[in-house]
């Protein structure tokens, strides 16, 4: 059920730069990309954060959201019992209205992805099929401060265990530096230990971690860099730095998708992750997208929300806008 | 469904209370008008909002007595710390009456809600604010100690901002220790009449603001009257002609804020995405009808393709209609004679060759609507590419050079605005240093502020508004400060020579009353 990319892994640098992706190649081709204006770029968000939607957008929009979610959980503490909680919580969602959408996926730690597989059992699959992903954080997340030898076999045990997607951590250490060819090999490195001995492979999601690349241009490098590596998404933030998602970051983010579109016709999805817990803030991100890429990105392959709380907050409008009057937490289920 | 459609999300209306009828606002009163009345309507529909009373020569003069009186016995006593207190209380209860301000602007003006609520209300109170905080401090404005004011101000204000220009004229007039008769335009009368609601409960003192509604040629009267010590005007370059003609020889101070037609020049090293951004916002800002648009776009020949597709991408997404709908991006052109100028315009474009282009949108079948247009191919000796549409039509050139690029862009008779792109700082500032223009925006396009001083070079007019030097435009240096520097006659012309009067200077919209 993971995406079957045909394409090798670095094959989409190799068109773009020529035959030999040399450091220097990647560097003359991530530093002649478009500067990014700061100031343009937060006050076109904000104007996309003022977009108004009620009544029949607004119920698509909950419904669609939930759709997008991974729903996830990363903490030290997590268990097995925690996490079936989670895969519960992610096949019914609002445990009074049946019609209530499932999500996209479950989001763990790579030790608890039997867990979650597990869990999930019949309902685990596509989410374009309505069944419910598992994706593994992967690479020593969230910092990435570990040998690659180490961040390989942090994968591969991953997607052995049933792992459908793997979000993955760039160097961020390595980029600052200006290393782009050692991030690029890493990415490229990761996206073979995503392969199955079947031929299939899990969906590769790359997280920048936008909070530590500080700048803008940084972040648009970033996506590019990790785009042409082979990232099937490409994913802000691991949730544990500040800021982590925000509406400019991952604005620019869709920008560099669909400059990518345009040119190759290829998509690449966007994730945002950490920081977006309510209805409102989600609804903004719709519209980013919708206006940016286009409402067709708007699908689990293409865009999700890394999130816990959201969800929550989502199935309180949604029986808001059912019942007419606002419930409270106790309406909705804790994971 | 499509979510990109959105579903309707119209602002309410019922905050609102629409009077059938509105009187002139004279010495403090509300009073019926000399002349016919006249309805004004929404553009956005074709129905009628209310009927204004029309000033008539009478009317001009009973104004202008009253805010004789009111600056002989009361405003020019006032302490400026008085004055300023006066200020303050406008801005707040412009503030405190925002919402109401912002839809009566969007119905009589047609432009979008969401502009009038998030940039033209708030522009008002920042103006009065800005300049309340002047009024005690007017031995700062570059004139000497104890500036005088110099006493009636006649102001006659376009249609394409109404009341954010309203503030820019009376804020600092009032701040300065001049009183005022203005006249808005015949088409957008209503929120001036409203502001008239908020002076009364502000207590502002009898005739200091006096408010006339009624045609061009009523303004014209306005500002030939003897008893007007200073004419400000904001409108159209033929009618500021006309009254720089007529009151030339007097002793009249006068601003002139006239037409433009704005060079945004797109260099191949620009933030890409903000750019279109820029473009976007400089040309279908107000439906373009902003004196200071960006309505010519140079763009450098060797992304000249890729940057129109992804313009023509973005404008797919602008959404026209509704003006009451906060979704709404462009709203309806304010009146059919305005609607016919923009037509004949794009007409004339399309005759001399150059191609046209419309996102698909469906224009609503009432009031008054012009898609969101851009012309390609367009060359340097197009009606379209020389003559202010004063609508939402973006002519697109092309060059090669930055030296070409400056020269195509000061090749106008206009000089009130530019734009330039591009990631290199040291070229930002030295062309800027080369645009004959009042205002040059980088990386950015269309920011207003009270603190910048904002006006034209040559056709776009002569003074500046905003900042000191706004302020400027309402003073003349004490007579201590004359008789003790240098012999009257010499002074005065020095002194008139460092005010922002005597500068090359300032712009904006066309406007259609006084005539």
């Amino acid at each position: 059920m993971s995406i079957v990319r045909a394409m090798a892994p670095a094959q989409r640098a190799v068109d773009m730069l020529g035959p030999d992706v040399s450091e220097s190649a990647l560097r003359g081709f991530l530093e002649g990309l478009p500067g990014v204006d700061a100031v343009g770029l937060e006050q076109r968000a904000a104007g996309l954060g003022t977009r108004s939607i009620k009544t029949t957008s607004k119920r698509w929009a909950l419904d669609r959201i939930i759709e997008l979610i991974d729903l996830t959980t990363l903490e030290g503490s997590d268990t097995p019992g925690k996490v079936r909680s989670l895969a519960s919580k992610a096949v019914t969602t609002d445990a009074s209205d049946a019609s209530a959408p499932r999500v996209a996926a479950v989001c763990v730690y790579g030790d608890m992805v039997g867990a979650a597989v597990e869990a999930l059992g019949a309902a685990h699959g596509d989410p374009d099929d309505g069944k419910i992903a598992v994706a593994a954080v992967a690479t020593a997340f969230p910092s990435g401060r570990a040998s690659r030898a180490v961040k390989l076999a942090d994968t591969a045990e991953a997607v052995a265990a049933g792992a459908d997607e793997i979000d993955m951590v760039i160097d961020r250490g390595a980029f600052l530096a200006g290393r782009y060819g050692h991030v690029f090999e890493e990415i490229v490195a990761v996206k073979q230990a995503c392969r199955r001995p079947d031929g299939s492979a899990a969906s590769l999601k790359v997280i920048l971690e936008t909070g530590e690349l500080t700048t803008y241009d940084n972040v648009r490098r970033a996506s590019w860099l990790s785009i042409l590596a082979g990232g099937d998404f490409i994913k802000t933030s691991t949730g544990k730095v500040s800021p982590a998602a925000t509406l400019p970051v991952t604005l620019l983010m869709l920008e560099a998708v669909r400059d990518w579109h345009r040119i190759t016709g290829e998509r690449i999805g966007v994730k945002p992750a950490g920081g977006i817990r309510t209805s409102k803030d989600a609804i903004k991100y719709l519209v980013t997208v919708a206006e940016t890429v286009g409402e067709d990105w708007l699908q689990p392959h293409l865009f999700r929300f890394g999130a816990s709380s959201l969800l929550n907050d989502v199935l309180l409008q949604r029986q808001k806008l059912t019942t007419g009057s606002y419930s409270g937490p106790d309406y909705v289920t804790i994971d | 469904m499509s979510f990109l459609e959105y579903a309707p999300a119209p602002e309410s209306t019922s905050i609102l209370r629409l009077q059938d009828q509105y009187g002139l606002f004279i010495d403090g009163e509300f009073v019926e008008g000399g002349g016919t009345p006249f309805d004004t309507i929404a553009p956005s529909t074709g129905k009628k909002l209310a009927t204004m009373s029309c000033a008539d020569g009478h009317d001009v003069e009973r104004a202008v007595t009253a805010a004789r009186r009111a600056y002989d016995t009361t405003w020019s006593k006032l302490s400026g710390r008085d004055r300023g207190k006066y200020l303050f209380r406008i801005a707040r209860l412009v503030q405190e009456r925002g919402r109401e301000l912002a839809v009566a602007e969007s119905l009589d003006n047609g432009k979008p809600i969401k502009e009038t609520r998030d940039f033209d209300i708030p522009t008002v109170a920042a103006w009065f604010f800005y300049y309340a905080g002047w009024a005690d401090k007017l031995e700062h404005a570059g004139l000497g100690p104890n500036p005088r004011s110099l006493g009636v101000a006649a102001q006659v204000i376009p249609w394409n901002f109404p009341l954010m220009m309203l503030a820019w004229k009376i804020a600092p007039a009032l701040a300065a220790g001049n009183t005022v008769v203005l006249k808005p335009a015949s088409t957008t009368p209503l929120t001036a009449i409203l502001f008239a609601e908020i002076l009364q409960q502000a207590d502002l003192p009898r005739g200091v603001v006096n408010i006339l509604t009624g045609p061009g040629s009523m303004g014209g009267q306005l500002v030939a009257h003897p008893g007007v010590d200073k004419v400000a005007f904001t409108g159209s370059t033929g009618v500021g002609q006309t009254i720089a003609r007529s009151i030339a020889g007097q002793r009249k101070r006068l601003t002139l804020e006239l037409g433009g037609k704005g060079a945004n020049l797109v260099f191949d090293d620009a933030p890409i995405d903000q750019a279109i951004e820029g473009v976007v916002n400089g040309i279908f800002f107000n439906q373009g009808q902003v004196c200071c648009a960006g309505s010519r776009l140079l763009v450098q020949e060797s992304i000249h393709d890729e940057f129109v597709d992804r313009l023509k991408a973005r404008m797919q997404t602008l959404r026209v209609g509704d003006p009451l709908d906060k979704n709404t991006d462009v709203g309806a052109i304010n009146s059919a004679a305005q609607l016919a100028t923009i037509a004949e315009l794009a007409d004339a474009g399309e005759a001399e060759g150059a191609e046209k282009w419309s996102p698909d949108c469906v224009l609503p079948s009432e009031g008054f609507w012009y898609a969101p247009t851009i012309f390609t191919n367009v060359q340097t000796s197009h009606r379209i590419a020389r003559e202010e549409v004063f609508g939402p039509v973006l002519s697109i050139l092309t060059f090669r050079t930055p030296a070409e690029a400056i020269a195509k862009a000061n090749n106008t008779p206009y000089g009130l605005s530019a734009g330039i792109w591009s990631d290199k700082g040291s070229r930002v500032l030295a062309l800027a240093d080369q645009l004959r223009a009042g205002v040059v925006w980088a990386n950015t396009f269309n920011k207003f502020d009270p603190t910048s001083p904002f006006g034209g070079y040559k056709e776009s007019g002569y003074g500046r508004e905003g900042g000191r030097q706004g302020i400027g435009a309402y003073l003349q240096a004490s007579e201590a400060q004359q008789s003790t520097s240098t012999p009257r006659g010499a002074s005065r012309r020095s002194i008139t020579a460092a005010t922002p009067a005597a500068l090359p200077a300032k712009t904006s919209s066309r406007k259609k009353a006084a005539k």
